[in-house]
């Protein structure tokens, strides 16, 4: 493997990291000023010019937060569960397109990571284990509460992985790739999977509101009735571990479905653009549409919090198993007797 | 680089699934186990079979020991409430899994790499697109057969969980 | 009409139970109907009040710091007859009475008056009942309308003469204003 391009990996992911972790930073000020706005507050303002520095004084008061243990057989798994949800929550980014290529001192960097075969089946990995997370926490903390909590919340995140698995299956069948980036360049300029596959667009949504336990799903947080979930018996960094890492999972998961539904780096018009202005500009421009339409997505799963109440535990199964799992099949099937009967016409 | 990584993979693996075994705390041999998979897992990957890689990661970290890991935490086993078992079963568990270890091996000294042709073509013969066809032209009528059970087996749990409504 | 279908307000909705049908169950619609309602929030006028650079507008009769008056030639009115005190639930007034020194007369208004007056501000619940009980006019609580400020220490919610008395220009415009009138 030649040198640069190990260098060039290198920067690139430090980057992406250090991007990953400010959107996640600054996409809890969002929440608190989404939040205001919804219900005709104005929101955190006082820390820095219109809140800007609120996510640092946050950190900052979490960290000097009382370290508590409880009383636990369980020391290392107790700070392993936080561990695993963070580490989750940004190994994704590795297989995410975040532009198509660009230029530098003639080198062609191509802007993502790793472009693996299955990137689309590690997401789902990752994923699967995240859940690790969540039941080593809760089983640690020796509390019958958390433990309960942590059973259904992964239990949750386990039944919404079949139908978000499902989903995927009918744009599967469509792109007939698994690798995000080539589903990326396919969708090039307006041809934007969501138009082909708004059913499944939609089942995705709902599942990835589940998975990444945000309201109306999140009866892992819900300190009224169900006693703060999991990780009632975190405190200090490792409880922020668990919420930061809940933001982190938020901008990762609204990546993934601008890149699979609504294009990634794709906009109308990039033709002309490469054209006339160079390579470098109008992937830059794509690098700023990614992300414009990943902000609306953040902006959509805090506006959607805002709206619609939490769940009760039933009514969350009876929608993934007797409503969602049965449209995903439907759509499955009515994709691929499109594609058979436009494939022989 | 590639044999020391082996290595450690290999240590990893072995004393996971030895720790499994040993550590008398039931969830502490679950996560054992997972740890176990996911070396597994690496060795997948060492032989540049990512899809095995991951779809190992999937079903068996993601989804059974998940399960096992519920019914193990609701079931809330403790070191006290463990049974030793009875001479006869632990003699008839090292038999069966002797006979089984002898059949894996059979098998594997009998197998032979079928991809020679792909060597010569120099295709790469990991990738899904190759396995999908090879998995459903080659080995069309297997494949059925494997999903088929896998659906008896849904069906199966399904009545089972129904049982009480069909009796009464 | 019985009494199970009358409605005073004119919006009373009957609960209805009615099983969803399979599109309904998805509740598509009726999300996309609140995300309309709560996107239009995002545009109106926000309610909240910077406190302590933009204040409330209090009421004229609002409760608040208590103000030892002045008459029109700016002299304290009060005798320190100590009635406050005696009304006071809370037990929050203490003073001490001195007697009026000739060249003083400028001063105070009475022969008597406060030396010491302090009001306790952790203890006095803002009831009014020391303004009822004053014979002089002498303390109202309506006439400052700024609130007591919170503080760290203890000794700081003590209120002094230095902090309860009218100003002096204040009392200067009242009279300038009832002259002009």
């Amino acid at each position: 493997m030649d040198q640069a391009l190990i260098i060039e990996k290198g920067i690139f992911i430090v980057a992406v990291f250090a991007i990953t972790m400010l959107m996640a930073m600054y996409s809890t000020l969002a929440e608190r000023k989404i939040a205001a706005w919804l219900q005709d507050r104005i929101g955190p303002n006082r820390a820095g010019k219109g809140g800007i520095l609120q996510p640092l004084a946050d950190g900052l008061k979490l960290f000097a937060k009382e370290e508590f243990f409880p009383n636990t057989p369980n020391k290392f798994l107790f700070v392993v569960g936080p561990a695993i949800s963070m580490s989750m929550a940004l190994m994704t980014s590795a297989v995410i397109p975040w532009g198509d290529r660009l230029e530098i001192f003639g080198r062609t960097v191509i802007l993502q990571a790793t472009d693996i075969d299955v990137a689309l089946l590690y997401v789902f990995g990752v994923l699967s284990v995240s859940v690790y997370g969540i039941m080593i926490g809760g089983w640690a903390s020796n509390n019958k509460f958390s433990l309960m909590s942590a059973m259904r919340a992964s239990s949750q995140m386990i039944s919404y992985e079949v139908a978000m698995g499902l989903s995927i299956i009918a744009l599967l069948m469509m792109t007939g790739t698994l690798s995000l980036r080539e589903i990326a360049a396919q969708q090039h300029g307006m041809d934007w999977n969501v138009f082909y596959q708004p059913v499944g667009f939609l089942i995705f949504l709902v599942c990835s509101f589940a998975e990444t336990n945000r309201t109306p799903f999140d009866l892992a947080e819900c300190e009224a009735e169900l006693i703060g979930g999991y990780h009632t018996e975190y405190s200090s960094m490792k409880m922020g571990f668990y919420l930061f890492a809940e933001y982190a999972s938020m901008f990762i998961s609204s990546t993934i479905l601008v890149v699979l539904y609504f294009g990634g780096y794709n906009y109308p018009g990039m033709d002309w653009v490469e054209a006339n202005w160079g390579v470098n500009p109008a992937n830059i421009i794509g690098i700023a549409v990614l992300f414009a339409k990943l902000c609306f997505f953040i902006f959509f799963y805090m506006w959607v919090r805002w709206t619609v109440p939490r769940f009760r535990y039933d009514q969350l199964m009876r929608l993934g198993w007797k409503t969602l799992i049965p449209l995903a099949i439907a759509n499955i099937i009515i994709t691929g007797v499109v594609i058979l009967l436009a494939d022989n016409a | 680089m590639i044999t020391t990584l082996f290595y450690i993979l290999s240590a990893i693996t072995l004393a996971t699934a030895f720790l499994t075994i040993l550590s008398k705390n039931p969830i502490h041999s679950a996560i054992y186990l997972v740890l176990c998979f996911f070396s597994i897992a690496g060795h997948y990957l060492m032989f540049n079979a990512q899809f095995l890689a991951i779809v190992h990661i999937i079903v068996y970290s993601g989804a059974i020991m998940i399960l096992m890991l519920f019914t193990i935490m609701l079931m809330n086993l403790n070191k006290e409430d463990e049974k030793n078992k009875s001479v006869l079963s632990r003699i008839a568990a090292v038999v069966s899994f002797c006979l089984v270890a002898l059949v894996l091996l059979a098998t594997f000294i009998k197998a032979e790499p079928q991809m020679s042709r792909y060597y010569a073509s120099g295709e790469d013969y990991q990738s899904i697109k190759v396995l999908g066809q090879v998995l459903l032209n080659d080995y069309m009528v297997p494949f059925e057969f494997a999903s088929v059970l896998l659906l008896v087996s849904m069906i199966g749990a399904v009545l089972l969980s129904k049982k009480e409504y069909i009796n009464g | 009409m019985s009494i199970e279908t009358i409605s005073l307000s004119g919006r009373k909705k009957e609960v209805s139970n009615k099983k969803m049908n399979f599109w309904e169950s998805l509740y598509l619609v009726a999300i996309v109907k609140g995300l309309f309602i709560t996107i239009r929030h995002l545009f109106t006028r926000k309610v909240t009040i910077k406190y302590p650079e933009q204040t409330r507008e209090l009421s004229p009769v609002y409760r608040g710091q208590h103000m030892l008056m002045r008459d029109e030639e700016g002299r304290e009115r009060c005798t320190a007859c100590g009635l406050c005190a005696l009304s006071c639930p809370a037990e929050a007034i203490t003073m001490t009475a001195e007697e009026r020194k000739p060249e003083e007369k400028h001063l105070y208004r009475e022969e008597k008056y406060a030396s010491v007056y302090e009001i306790n501000m952790l203890r006095c619940i803002f009831c009014g009942l020391c303004e009822e009980a004053c014979p002089k006019q002498a303390i109202y609580l309506t006439k400052s309308q700024v609130m007591v400020k919170s503080s760290g220490k203890r000794e700081d919610f003590i209120f002094g003469k230095d902090k309860l008395v009218m100003p002096l220009d204040m009392a200067i415009k009242n009279t300038q204003t009832k002259a002009a009138n």
